[in-house]
């Protein structure tokens, strides 16, 4: 098992380095750079920068330089842990990041808690009592679930609590607490306000959640090594959550790892209507105004926590599952 | 070998259309209830059926299926002929109609008498005292007849010919009367007529990229499980790493690096084709699980054992065996296309004005306030939500009419 870890932990390493690479030469795929698009915005405003500001400006940032010497000055700022500067906010990437980093990953987290344990007892509950009523329920319920966009149901969501509560929805803080430093109150104002962007991200992964479960324990569920539990003389519950809802939960572990890179680009439509301060809305605005050194950084974070997401998903299926060996 | 094969499986149909009919007290229509028949005939008759007849029956009992492919119709036809149901041109305006609630047609005219065709109020004009705002009230004392196949805004027929007749409308008649069925927007455009031609981009400008991402996550997907070994290897790496990449600054890297002379709708389209040589990982891993499976069962040894080619096992014995698992999943994705469409729209990501989209629609309702006080600009939202739910089932059905021998 060790070696199977460290074999991981290695080869992620090469993945990381290629993300690096194709994540820099996205950023920089769109014509033109960061100055450009901050000529282009002070235009728009009415005002203009002169040429010769802008040539000066280009050559501070190191911007008129081959790409592949960019990348290198970049990549070697951050094995010094220094991620770069963000053109646009005059500031450290780092300082801007991972306080919303966090957020995010707390935020991912709570949705990813609050999807699994509602959708896989449901799911389990919809096979063992299937065409049942309320299998009819949690199926209607389901398929809802994937049908409305993540942002109508933000927007509907805003709209009832504006219309009728007379109450602004959206941020992850309380005004008071918007800028406070990290106390028990803030931390106790954040869980308070987690609960509506949580289930707007999570509806539809709970829908599509409990619809898989319930396929996936379909199939088992009729299997002769269940009807053998059965005989053997264990209770219904034993055989039911012993048996096949392990191996039924088998393709959800090994998905877990993606559920993050998916929380992120999903929920940045959604944290853009509910103003979450969360790094999805921050890497739209940075890809917006080519600030490529924050959105390089935010995406090679992302990757890297995808990649260790995976790791963690299949040691876990290794646990959950004693047939899969890694050899 | 036939004889000895319908048993169970014409057992196992007993009793499922059984089950079901009692759970959901469906109309009493069974299998194959067409006629009152015997047990010994359903057997024979299932017994001689084809796998495409067994999966019609099964899929014909899938009611909401059903339902959902009706609507899916309806929905692709006035997609198709969106000028001629639509009362008015989708970029007209009125401006002294802004922000219309919908206008909802009355069979009882203003005098309280009931009229066999619809007619639709006039609108009274109120300021809100506060925000100085137009309200619009209906006025029961001024009523328009609402006429069928009635002349209105000339248009060009799918670009072939021009007519301006319209499948119902005020007709020329009541110049200031307005039919504004789903209300009005911002600019008092009619949200009707606007939702139809959304439609129209909305529910196709996807297919291709769906069909595109089909072939490459089966071919892909098939060497994968099929071939195994170093090949599966690679590919699955190769999908795990393009997995990993965030969608939303690829969508804008590919969305800035098209080519800006195009129209936006072609370049979109051209965005959409690019993103399906991402989207074919999900459908490739499926097939690959699929094909390793099958690689293992007794039919592939037999095939195998009596001679058949590799193509000749891959095409003839295994594709057919999860073709409709695929199909199946085909609708499933489309319904994506169409979310994701929606949301790169609303996020000013993917189409923009002045092309009509449901995703550029829901723009407008991106601020709460005005949500708050014309909430008829979620109806887009609805469009949307109704094609999704409806494709969903669709695939649901055919995913469990999908293996016609199953329990």
């Amino acid at each position: 098992m060790l070696q199977f870890i460290l074999r991981r932990v290695l080869m992620a390493i090469p993945t990381m380095l290629v993300i690096s690479i194709v994540s820099f030469a996205l950023i920089q795929l769109p014509p033109g750079d960061f100055l450009t698009s901050y000529a282009a915005t002070l235009a728009q405003q009415g005002d203009t920068i002169p040429p010769e500001q802008l040539e000066a400006l280009r050559e501070a940032y190191g911007l008129g330089q081959p790409l592949y010497v960019q990348y290198f000055k970049w990549m070697r700022g951050i094995f010094r842990g220094d991620f770069g500067r963000s053109l646009e906010w005059g500031m450290p990437v780092q300082d801007l990041i991972w306080e919303r980093l966090a957020l995010t990953v707390v935020l991912s987290g709570a949705t990813f808690l609050f999807v699994w344990t509602l959708a896989i007892p449901l799911g389990i509950f919809s096979a063992t009592h299937q065409y049942s009523i309320p299998d009819y329920i949690f199926t209607f319920f389901g398929f809802l679930g994937l049908g409305i966009p993540n942002f109508m149901l933000a927007l509907v969501l805003m709209w009832v609590g504006f219309a009728y509560f007379g109450q602004e929805v959206g941020g992850l803080f309380s005004p008071d607490y918007k800028n406070a430093p990290w106390t028990m109150a803030r931390v106790w104002d954040m869980i308070k306000h987690l609960w509506i962007p949580m289930i707007v991200l999570g509806t539809a992964g709970t829908a599509g959640l409990i619809r898989t479960m319930r396929a996936n324990t379909l199939d088992e569920i009729n299997q002769p090594y269940v009807e053998t539990a059965r005989a053997k003389g264990l209770t219904e519950r034993q055989v039911i959550w012993k048996y096949p809802v392990r191996v039924a939960l088998n393709p959800f572990v090994s998905t877990a790892g993606w559920a993050l890179p998916e929380l992120v680009s999903g929920s940045t439509i959604v944290a853009v209507v509910l103003s979450l301060p969360t790094v999805g809305p921050l890497l739209l605005r940075a890809l917006l105004s080519q600030d490529m050194y924050l959105a390089g950084a935010i995406i090679l974070l992302i990757s890297i926590l995808t990649i260790i997401g995976t790791l963690i998903s299949d040691i876990l299926l290794a646990w959950l599952d004693p047939r899969i060996r890694y050899e | 070998m036939e004889a000895k094969s319908s048993g169970p499986i014409s057992n196992a149909l007993q009793r499922e259309s059984k089950v079901v009919d009692q759970a959901v007290a469906a109309p009493s229509e069974g299998y194959l209830a067409e006629e009152p028949i015997s047990k010994d005939k359903l057997e024979e008759k299932i017994a001689v059926a084809t796998p495409r007849q067994l999966m019609w029956w099964r899929f014909r009992k899938h009611k909401v299926a059903l339902a959902s492919v009706v609507v899916l119709v309806i929905f692709y036809l006035l997609a198709a002929f969106a000028e001629f149901v639509a009362p008015y041109d989708p970029e007209v305006f009125a401006a002294s109609a802004k922000f219309v609630p919908p206008q909802i047609p009355s069979f009882i005219d203003g005098n309280g008498q009931f009229t066999l065709r619809p007619v639709v109020f006039g609108l009274s004009q109120e300021r809100d005292p506060e925000t100085l705002r137009v309200i619009y009230q209906p006025d029961e004392s001024v009523w328009y007849p609402i006429y069928f196949f009635v002349r209105g805004q000339p248009y060009e027929f799918w670009g072939l010919w021009e007519t301006d007749i319209h499948l119902f409308g005020l007709g020329e008649n009541a110049e200031e009367g307005t039919l504004f069925i789903l209300g009005s927007d911002r600019l008092g455009r009619d949200m009707f007529s606007r939702i139809l031609y959304g439609a129209r981009i909305s529910l196709s400008i996807g297919l291709v990229s769906v069909f595109l991402s089909l072939i490459l996550g089966i071919v892909l997907g098939g060497i994968s499980g099929y071939y195994g070994g170093q090949i599966d290897n690679a590919i699955q790496r190769v999908i795990e790493f393009i997995r990993s990449i965030p969608s939303i600054p690829l969508w804008m890297a590919l969305s800035a690096a098209l080519p800006p002379t195009w129209p936006q709708e072609l370049r979109y389209f051209g965005i959409t084709v690019i993103l399906s040589l991402i989207a074919w990982t999900g459908l490739a891993r499926v097939v690959r699980g699929r094909f390793l499976s099958l690689r293992e069962e007794d039919f592939v040894l037999g095939a195998r054992l009596s001679g058949t080619s590799e193509m000749g096992i891959i095409l003839r014995h295994m594709v057919p065996s999860f073709l409709s698992h695929i199909i199946a999943s085909l609708t499933l994705s489309i319904p994506a296309i169409i979310l994701s469409e929606t949301a790169l729209s609303f996020l000013g990501l993917g189409l923009r004005q002045p092309v009509i989209s449901w995703g550029v629609l829901l723009q407008e309702a991106q601020n709460i306030r005005t949500v708050a006080l014309a909430p008829w600009l979620l109806l887009p939202g609805m469009a949307v939500v109704i094609a999704v739910l409806a494709f969903n089932f669709l695939g649901d059905g055919l995913r469990d009419a999908a293996d016609p021998f199953a329990r």
